[in-house]
């Protein structure tokens, strides 16, 4: 590891030296080694490759790179050879061997291995496959460029450049405005302008200068993880983000940094880890950043597993080391935060944005995005926004557009449509807090304001994509309890509230609901909404609102008509066997949990309803379409 | 846990009440669990009442109060993975192995855990066993990665 560098003058020529020392030309096997590609046994595939190049004797010539995520999780392990970028999918390790062989020596592109659209139609390159293709990526560009365990790997592609900028061109007051001239907004959920937290915590009285900078890492919408993506993958960006603001809100005067991480993400902590500790010995934290004035430092708190947590004041709380309960803000946390002093708290993505707005200038980003924010912060969403898109979708992994993109082209150009050619039904923005779209809204141009409007929310960003195949009732009976499991419990309404609305939505999806239930579940949710305190509660009845407003006749046939249309819900549906597709093989007899199904070899089958328990196994294992719900 | 231990796990997070959290977290990672036995000392050498040692044990879902089992298997209940049938998999293990969720088999072999989403919801449904995550989870895959758990218990 190189010294610890004195001023930005060396970070510059450092940067050069890296540059100049690598040779474009060099080939280059990269492995996704995020945590999608992980699970597919992405490890022992890198391990594999060691080998081979070794085996080959290859080792001087052929390097081997581990990268952040790529996205494109639903294809893992995915496999990039450069200098010619051809990108290989589903690698298995028996493919090792021959990729090293054909593609790497002798040049050849593996036809098998790579995409192939619904069409048949194979792509070579990362950048032609429709996924990315339709994609804008400017924060996720570099996820697989670079190791994201080596410092050298960022500054190579002009990493911590914009914080030299900061240092030698930029008054602390300037910075600030130029975030607020940005129009950036919170990724977080909220779609608060960053620019004027900063102002306002810059502003703020400290009585010894100290000044909390966070970074939000609590992930926990479900549905959503392009902030584990940023940490496992560019690590550095979100630091340098976080650095710059320190200078932005904290100078002069003593900043000090956190970063609250969720303790699901074990990757995401280990590599934040590694590369805090790598900027520290660079010196680009700690005392005299760069031989400036600038004394800042990061902190990593671990969460410790409750949704609640990423609420701001719960999870200064939570810093403290007391229970993340949240309280009510009539003093903003910009004022009084972590410790009762001036806090500034943004999300993982947010910061992330930070080095590139300052890099590239304000007019690259407003450029991108909708509305106009000359004058107004909230006059418009600008930037780009990284979905996760999941759920019934052909194409599922992190989706990074321009707001303003309609769901539409996410959902079919860039997602490939939905999974079997079924019928789209809804799409779930926002998490817990958010809703459900309907069909008739795929046209909406998503941004902060337009989600909110029709009654659902950005959220963080999680996109679940529904079919035909998913009950609506079922989903916000889903999420309902979620909120009722995750509430802190502080606020009546919220902890006894979102209990009652469990009862009855449980209620109707037994098939027991009644006339007036739907009124009632209406009315207790706008009950909970007025007198919560935090967002949690304030937004808990929005999954409900939202599959009422558009889907309110899956409700109404639960109740009156005993029917769940999607198949789901237990106690409305039954497992049978056609007849005429069942070939009589005897495997779901085999496989049945409760024995009930009888029937002779090469016969149809016939289920004993008295005992199925609907677990839905001999469907699983019916490879003739034999067994259908009613 | 040994008294030099619980030391070792109290200085390096310098005897300080604000790292309560993290000191739980570390007592958990050694022992499986957090041992009201091991809580009292904590109590008394931090100086923090065991009440609100206790508010924070039961508030956050990392910490188990109760030991738990040779193996943690996890089910990933986010919403992507709900969509795509986790519930039936939580059931499944439950009938299987005799448990329930948040709960540990009578031979101490197996706890079942479900978690609000781990973020790797491309691959839904998901079920972590010992660390190790297995994606795109059918009735049938959860059979196979659950065969070895199956053979040991007997």
């Amino acid at each position: 590891m190189a010294k610890r560098l004195q001023s930005t003058k060396e970070l510059l020529s450092l940067q050069e030296k890296i540059g100049a020392s690598r040779d474009p030309e060099q080939k280059v096997v990269s492995v996704c080694a995020g945590t999608g590609c992980c699970a597919y046994g992405a490890k022992k595939l890198a391990e594999a490759f060691a080998s081979s190049i070794e085996g080959h004797g290859l080792e001087g010539e052929v390097a081997l790179r581990l990268t952040g995520c790529h996205g494109f999780c639903e294809r893992g392990p995915l496999v990039v050879i450069h200098p010619e970028g051809t990108f290989y999918q589903r690698v298995q390790l028996d493919d090792v061997d021959e990729i090293i062989e054909k593609s790497v020596q002798a040049g050849e592109v593996i036809e098998r291995l790579l995409y192939a659209d619904a069409g048949g139609k194979t792509y070579e390159h990362e950048k032609d496959v429709p996924f990315y293709k339709n994609q804008q990526r400017i924060l996720l560009a570099n996820n697989g460029l670079i190791d994201p365990t080596r410092i050298e790997d960022y500054l190579a592609i002009g990493g911590y450049r914009a914080l030299a900028k900061v240092l030698d061109e930029m008054e602390p007051e300037e910075v600030c405005a130029a975030v607020k001239a940005s129009g950036l907004r919170g990724r977080g959920g909220g779609g608060f302008p960053a620019g004027v937290k900063w102002e306002s915590c810059r502003a703020a009285h400290s009585p010894d200068g100290v000044r909390y900078v966070i970074c939000n890492a609590d992930e926990g919408d479900p549905g959503a993880f392009m902030d584990r993506s940023l940490m496992e993958g560019n690590p550095h960006l979100v630091i340098e983000g976080m650095i710059i603001g320190a200078y932005a809100i904290g100078m002069p005067g003593k900043p000090k940094g956190y970063v609250y991480i969720r303790n699901e993400y074990p990757l995401a902590v280990e590599r934040l880890g590694i590369a805090l500790e790598q900027a520290r010995e660079m010196g680009l934290l700690g005392e005299k950043i760069l031989g400036s004035e600038l004394d800042f430092d990061i902190r990593i708190n671990k969460g410790g597993g409750a949704f609640v947590c990423g609420e701001s004041t719960a999870l200064m709380a939570s810093i403290e080391g007391e229970v993340g309960e949240p309280r009510a803000k009539h003093i903003h946390t910009v004022e009084s935060g972590l410790h009762d002093l001036p806090t500034n708290l943004n999300n993982v993505e947010t910061w992330a944005n930070v080095p590139l707005i300052i890099d590239r200038g304000v007019d690259w980003f407003t450029s991108i995005g909708t509305g106009d924010v000359s004058d107004n912060p909230w006059g418009g969403s600008k930037g780009t926004k990284i979905f996760a898109l999941v759920g019934k979708v052909n194409n599922t992994g992190l989706v990074e557009v321009p707001m303003g993109a309609t769901l539409r082209h996410i959902i079919y150009e860039i997602g490939g449509g939905i999974i079997g050619g079924k019928k789209f039904k809804a799409v779930q923005t926002g998490g817990p807090s958010g809703g459900c779209i309907p069909e008739e809204k795929l046209d909406l141009e998503v941004d902060f304001d337009r989600l909110t409007e029709v009654g659902s929310m950005m959220g963080s960003g999680g996109m679940i994509v529904m079919d035909e195949s998913t009950c609506m009732v079922d989903i916000a009976g889903y999420f309902l309890h979620f909120l009722a499991d995750e509430s802190c419990g502080k606020c009546v309404t919220c902890r006894e509230g979102l209990k009652q609305l469990c009862i009855i939505i449980d209620r109707i999806r037994e098939g027991k609901g009644r006339e007036g239930d739907l009124t009632l579940l209406q009315d207790l949710g706008e009950t909970i909404a007025e007198a919560s305190l935090c967002a949690l509660g304030q937004t808990a009845p929005n999954p409900l609102r939202s599959t009422l407003k558009y889907f309110r006749e899956e409700y109404e046939e639960h109740i009156r008509n005993k029917k769940c249309r999607a198949g789901v819900c237990k106690a409305l549906i039954r497992y049978s066997i056609d007849a005429e597709k069942c070939t009589g093989c005897l495997i779901c007899a085999r496989k049945c949990p409760q024995e009930c199904i009888s029937g002779e070899k090469k016969k149809p089958h016939v289920i004993d309803q008295d005992k199925c328990i609907k677990c839905g196994v001999c469907m699983d294992v019916c490879k003739y379409d034999a067994v259908c719900v009613e | 846990m040994d008294d030099a231990k619980l030391n070792v796990i109290l200085d390096r997070h310098d005897r300080d009440p604000s790292a309560l959290l993290a000191i739980l977290m570390d007592i958990q990672k050694e022992e499986n669990y957090l041992p009201r036995e091991d809580l009292g000392r904590v109590s008394e050498r931090i100086g923090v009442p065991m009440s609100r040692i206790y508010s924070l044990a039961t508030f956050f879902s990392a910490f188990s109060l109760k030991p738990r089992g040779k193996h943690i298997c996890t089910v990933c209940m986010g919403t992507a993975c709900h969509v795509r049938g986790a519930p039936k998999l939580v059931e499944q293990i439950g009938r299987d192995f005799d448990v329930k969720a948040g709960e540990t088999t009578a031979d101490m072999k197996l706890t079942l855990e479900t978690v609000n989403c781990v973020g790797a919801c491309a691959l839904g449904p998901l079920v972590i066993l010992d660390g190790e995550y297995h994606g795109n989870i059918t009735p049938t895959k959860l059979e196979r990665v659950m065969k070895n758990l199956k053979k040991e218990q007997g």
